[in-house]
C-alpha cells in the first residue's frame, strides 16, 4: 500500500482535477448571484440595459457552467478510483454530506438551468425569474454541503469508530456538519467567488471602456463591480484574519507553516514577509521581517509567544514552502483587490470613474487575480493539512487506492490532455465572447428559434414546419 | 445504530436501483443521439438532434451523480471495491462524459471548428456508453476481492463478456436515441430516426439474447437462480415478457407510431434489470459483497433517507416540470 510514486501520482492528479475543477464553481457562484440580480433590476426598473447584460452574461455563465459539471462529476467519481480507503472508512460520514449536496442543490441547479437559458420565451418573466433563482440559490447550497465535508476533514469531531474500522457519527450529525472551522471556510469560500466574479465584471468592463465603448451597458457593469470589490475586498480580508485564528486554534502547524515560524517564539513572532523556507535547516533563509508583528496578527499582542513546528514530530510538518508561498500570493492579492476597490471609490467621489484610463488597466490586470487567490487558498488549506486526509486521524499515505504508480500516471495523462484541449477551448470561447461589448437589444442564446437558422452555414432545409 | 441495518439496506439498495434506472434510461437517449450523430447530416438535422435534449441533458446527467455519490454514501465498501477494479472503463467514462458534455454549448460557440465538437459529441457519448457496458459485464463477471479491497489485475475487466455487455449497452441507448427523436422532432430528422429504429431494435432483442444467454455459464450461482425448479417458473417470466415487449416494439415501429416505441425501449432496458437483479440479489459486487455487509451504519443511511423522501418527489416534480416546459416537437430551429 505504501507505493510512494503511486501516492505521489494520486495527489497529484487530485490536485491538478480539484483546481481544475474550482476555477469554474468559484465563477460559477458569482456570477449565478450576479445574474439573480440583473434579472430583479430588470424586472423590477424595466431598464433594457440590465436586461443587455443579464443575456451577455447568461452566454458566458452557460460555457462555464458546461465545464463546472463535467470537471464535477470527475471529482465524484476520484473519491473511489483514487482514494478507495479513504471512501470505505469516511464514507459513512463524507458521503451522505455529498449525497445532501446532489439532493438538495446538483438537482436544484441542473433542473432549472434549462428554463434559465432556453426557456424566457416559455415561461414568461416571472417564472424565468424563479429558475434564475433557484440556479443562485443551487450553487450557494452546494458550496454548503461540500464545504461542509471538507471542514470535516479538516476539524473532525463528534465521530466514533464502527467495527469496520470506519468512522460514523457518534450521536447527533450536527456537530459532523457544523465544524469548528466550517463557518469560517464557507463565508470565506462564498465571498471568494463573489470577489473573482466581481472582478472578472469589472475587467471586462474596463477592457470596453479603455476600447472607447462607454456605452451604457458597459459603465453600468463596470460601476456594479467595482462597487462589489470596494465592498466585499476588506470584508474578506477581516474574514480571512478570523479565519486564520480559528486555524491557529485548531491546525497550529497549518498556521506555522503559512508565517514560516519553525522555531518557537517565546518572546512573540515577527511577521515573515518574504524569506525562503527550508525544511531541512528548520529555517527561512533571506527573510524580510517585522518584529513582532506576527504574534500582534496572531494574538493581539505583540510580546505573546507563539509555538513554532520544531514543537510538531518532524512527520507532521506540512510542505513548508508552497504553504508559505501560497499563503503569500493569498494576501499579497487581496491587498492589491483592496487597492483596486479604494481607488474606484475615490475615482467615483471625483466623478472619474469611467475617465480614469490608470483604474481601467489596473481593474484589466486583476481579472484574473480572484482565481488565482482561490487557489492559491485551496492550496493553503489543503497542503496544510498534510500529512492527513482526516487532520489527526487518517493519513493520506493511508488512505489511497491499491492502484499502482503506472495505472495513475496513465489517468493523469490522458486527464492533462483531455482538460487542457478541452478547458482551454472553452476559456478561449469566453474571452471571445467577453471581446464584444454587450450591443443594445442583446440577442439571446443562440441555440435558439430566433437565431439558430443564422448561425448555421448549412444550406436550408425547405419545408420548416412550425 | 454505528452497525449496519439490513431493513435501511434494501431501502436503500432499492433507491440507489432507481437512480441508476434514472440515469441509464434519461441519459442513455442523450448518449444516443451522440452515438448516432455522424449519421444525421450537417446543418439543420444535427441542430435539431441536439435541441432536443440541450435543456435537459444537465439533468439527466445528475442522475449518475446521485448514483456514485449515493453508492459512497449508502454503501462506501462496494463504491471502494468496484472503483478502483474498474479504473480504466471509469477513466474512460469520465473522459467521454467531458467531451460529450462541453460539446453541447461548443459546437454553437464556434462555427469554424462544429465539425471537431461535433466528433467530440460523438465519440465523449459513444466512449461513455461502451465504458458503462463494460463496467456492467465486467461486475457480472466477477471481482477478486481480498479483505475489504480490489486484488485483482489491471485487465481483469477485459474479457469477451465485458465487451459483449459493452457493445449492447451502447445498441441499447442508440436505440432510445432514436426512439427519442422520433418522438420529439419533426422533419428529416424524424424520417432518419425512424430507419435508425427499425434498423437498431432488432439489434438490441439480438444483444438482450446473447448477454441473457452467457450470464448464467458464467458462475454457477446464475445458473441456479435462474433454472433451479421450481424458481424456473418465476424466473422465466422475465424473457418471456422480454419477448412480447419486443414484438410489441418491433410492430409499433413497422406501424409508424411515434411515441409508443421510445416507452416501450425503456421497459426493455427495465426488464433487463429486473433480470440482472434476479442474477445478483442481493449482492452488490456479485458472489463476494452483499448489500448488508456492504451498507454504511444506520445513522449514516437513517440521515440521508429522511431527506431522501422528501427531495426526491420534488426533484421528481420539478424534473418533470422543465421536460413539460419544453414540451412538444423540435423544429427546425429550435422548440416552438
Ligand atoms: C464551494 C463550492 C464547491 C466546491 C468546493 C466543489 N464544488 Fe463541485 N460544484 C460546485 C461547487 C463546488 C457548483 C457551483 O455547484 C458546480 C460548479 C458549476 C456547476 O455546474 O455546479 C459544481 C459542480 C459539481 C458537480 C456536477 C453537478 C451536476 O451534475 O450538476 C459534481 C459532481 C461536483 N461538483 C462534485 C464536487 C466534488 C466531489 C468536490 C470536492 C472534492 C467539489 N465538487 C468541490
Ligand atoms: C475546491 C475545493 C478544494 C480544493 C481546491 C482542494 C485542493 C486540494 C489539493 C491542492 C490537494 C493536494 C494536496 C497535496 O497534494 O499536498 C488536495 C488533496 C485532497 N483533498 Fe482537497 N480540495 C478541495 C476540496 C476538497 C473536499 C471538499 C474534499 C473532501 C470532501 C477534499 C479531499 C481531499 C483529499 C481526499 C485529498 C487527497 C489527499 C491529499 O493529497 O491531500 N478536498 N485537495
Ligand atoms: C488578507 C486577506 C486574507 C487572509 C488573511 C486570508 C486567510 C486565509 C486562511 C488563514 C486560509 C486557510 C484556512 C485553513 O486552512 O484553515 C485561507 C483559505 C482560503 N482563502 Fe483566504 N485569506 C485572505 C484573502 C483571500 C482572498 C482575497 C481570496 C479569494 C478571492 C481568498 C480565498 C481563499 C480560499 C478559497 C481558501 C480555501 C478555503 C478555506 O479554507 O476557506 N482568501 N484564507
Amino acid at each position: 500500500m505504501h507505493d510512494q510514486a503511486a501516492l505521489l501520482l494520486a495527489r497529484t492528479q487530485f490536485a491538478f482535477t480539484l483546481s481544475f475543477h474550482f476555477i469554474f464553481p468559484s465563477f460559477t457562484i458569482g456570477l449565478a448571484s450576479y445574474l439573480m440580480v440583473l434579472e430583479g433590476l430588470w424586472l423590477k426598473t424595466k431598464q433594457a440595459v440590465y436586461l443587455d447584460l443579464f443575456r451577455y452574461w447568461t452566454k458566458i455563465f452557460a460555457i462555464n457552467f458546461a465545464m463546472g459539471v463535467v470537471s464535477g462529476i470527475v471529482m465524484s467519481y476520484q473519491f473511489g478510483t483514487n482514494w478507495s480507503v479513504f471512501s470505505d472508512r469516511a464514507g459513512p460520514i463524507v458521503g451522505p454530506l455529498m449525497a445532501y449536496e446532489v439532493l438538495t442543490a446538483f438537482f436544484l441547479e441542473a433542473g432549472f438551468l434549462g428554463v434559465m437559458i432556453f426557456g424566457m420565451k416559455k415561461v414568461g418573466p416571472g417564472l424565468h425569474y424563479v429558475a434564475t433563482c433557484a440556479v443562485a440559490l443551487g450553487t450557494c447550497i452546494s458550496a454548503f454541503w461540500i464545504i461542509s465535508a471538507n471542514s470535516w476533514m479538516q476539524t473532525p469531531q463528534g465521530w466514533t469508530l464502527n467495527s469496520a474500522h470506519q468512522f460514523v457519527p457518534a450521536g447527533s450529525w450536527w456537530p459532523v456538519i457544523f465544524t469548528p472551522s466550517f463557518p469560517y471556510r464557507l463565508i470565506h469560500t462564498l465571498i471568494a467567488s463573489y470577489l473573482t466574479t466581481a472582478l472578472v465584471v469589472g475587467a471586462v468592463g474596463a477592457w470596453h471602456l479603455i476600447r472607447g465603448h462607454a456605452t451604457p451597458q458597459v459603465k453600468k457593469m463596470f460601476s456594479m463591480a467595482m462597487w462589489m470589490a470596494a465592498l466585499v475586498a476588506p470584508v474578506q480580508i477581516l474574514v480571512g484574519d478570523q479565519h486564520g485564528l480559528n486555524t491557529l486554534e485548531h491546525q497550529p502547524a497549518k498556521v506555522l507553516a503559512m508565517e514560516g515560524d519553525y522555531r518557537p517564539s517565546p518572546d512573540g513572532a515577527p511577521l515573515i514577509l518574504f524569506g525562503l523556507p527550508d525544511s531541512r535547516s528548520a529555517e527561512v533563509k533571506a527573510k524580510i521581517e517585522i518584529p513582532h508583528a506576527g504574534s500582534l496578527i496572531l494574538r493581539h499582542d505583540p510580546h505573546a509567544p507563539l509555538q513554532g513546528l520544531t514543537d510538531f514530530p518532524r512527520d507532521e510538518w506540512p510542505p513548508v514552502p508552497i504553504v508559505f508561498w501560497s499563503f503569500r500570493i493569498m494576501v499579497g492579492l487581496a491587498s492589491l483587490m483592496l487597492l483596486l476597490g479604494l481607488s474606484s471609490l475615490a475615482a467615483r467621489a471625483r466623478r472619474g470613474l469611467y475617465e480614469w484610463g490608470w483604474l481601467h488597466r489596473f481593474a484589466l490586470v486583476m481579472g484574473p487575480a480572484g482565481f488565482v487567490a482561490t487557489t492559491a487558498g485551496w492550496i493553503t488549506t489543503e497542503v496544510g493539512r498534510q500529512p492527513y486526509t482526516i487532520f489527526h486521524v487518517l493519513r493520506t499515505a493511508d488512505s489511497v487506492s491499491p492502484i499502482a504508480a503506472p495505472g495513475v500516471g496513465w489517468s493523469l495523462a490522458a486527464f492533462a490532455i483531455v482538460y487542457l484541449a478541452a478547458f482551454s477551448a472553452g476559456i478561449w470561447y469566453i474571452l471571445r465572447l467577453m471581446a464584444k461589448p454587450p450591443a443594445t437589444g442583446e440577442p439571446d442564446h443562440p441555440d435558439q428559434p430566433t437565431h439558430a437558422a443564422g448561425i448555421t452555414p448549412a444550406p436550408a432545409i425547405e419545408g420548416g414546419r412550425a | 445504530m454505528i452497525e449496519p441495518d439490513p431493513t435501511l439496506a434494501l431501502i436503500w439498495a432499492g433507491i440507489i436501483a432507481f437512480a441508476i434506472a434514472a440515469y441509464v434510461f434519461m441519459d442513455g437517449f442523450d448518449l444516443g443521439i451522440g452515438i448516432l450523430f455522424p449519421l444525421f447530416k450537417v446543418g439543420k438535422e444535427r441542430d435539431q438532434a441536439m435541441n432536443a435534449v440541450a435543456p435537459v441533458w444537465d439533468g439527466n446527467e445528475t442522475w449518475l451523480v446521485m448514483g456514485g455519490g449515493g453508492l459512497l454514501a449508502a454503501f462506501p465498501l462496494a463504491y471502494s471495491i468496484i472503483l478502483p477494479a474498474l479504473y480504466p472503463p471509469i477513466i474512460a467514462m469520465l473522459l467521454g462524459l467531458v467531451f460529450r458534455g462541453v460539446a453541447f454549448e461548443f459546437r454553437w460557440r464556434d462555427p469554424r471548428h462544429r465539425p471537431v465538437w461535433d466528433f467530440a459529441f460523438f465519440s465523449g457519448s459513444a466512449v461513455t456508453a461502451l465504458a458503462q457496458g463494460i463496467t456492467l459485464g465486467a461486475l457480472l463477471q466477477g471481482i477478486h476481492v481480498e479483505g475489504r479491497a480490489y486484488a485483482g489485475g489491471w485487465w481483469d475487466w477485459l474479457t469477451p463478456f465485458s465487451m459483449l455487455t459493452g457493445v449492447s449497452l451502447l445498441i441499447g441507448y442508440a436505440l432510445l436515441g432514436a426512439c427519442f427523436l422520433l418522438w420529439k422532432t419533426e422533419g428529416l430528422v424524424h424520417e432518419d430516426a425512424r430507419k435508425l429504429a427499425k434498423m437498431l431494435a432488432p439489434l438490441l432483442v439480438l444483444a438482450i439474447a446473447a448477454v441473457s444467454l452467457a450470464t448464467p455459464f458464467l458462475s454457477g450461482q446464475y445458473y441456479k437462480r435462474w433454472f433451479a425448479w421450481p424458481s424456473v417458473l418465476a424466473t422465466a417470466q422475465v424473457p418471456l415478457l422480454v419477448a412480447i415487449v419486443a414484438a410489441l416494439l418491433l410492430w409499433t415501429l413497422a406501424k409508424g407510431r411515434e411515441r409508443a416505441p421510445f416507452f416501450l425501449t425503456v421497459a426493455l432496458f427495465l426488464l433487463s434489470m429486473a433480470g440482472l437483479a434476479v442474477s445478483i440479489f442481493p449482492d452488490v459486487i456479485p458472489g463476494r459483497v452483499s448489500i448488508y455487509q456492504a451498507a454504511a451504519p444506520g445513522v449514516s443511511q437513517a440521515f440521508m433517507l429522511v431527506g431522501a423522501m422528501f427531495l426526491i418527489p420534488i426533484i421528481l416534480g420539478y424534473t418533470g416540470w422543465a421536460y413539460w416546459v419544453f414540451r412538444g416537437k423540435v423544429g427546425e430551429g429550435g422548440y416552438h
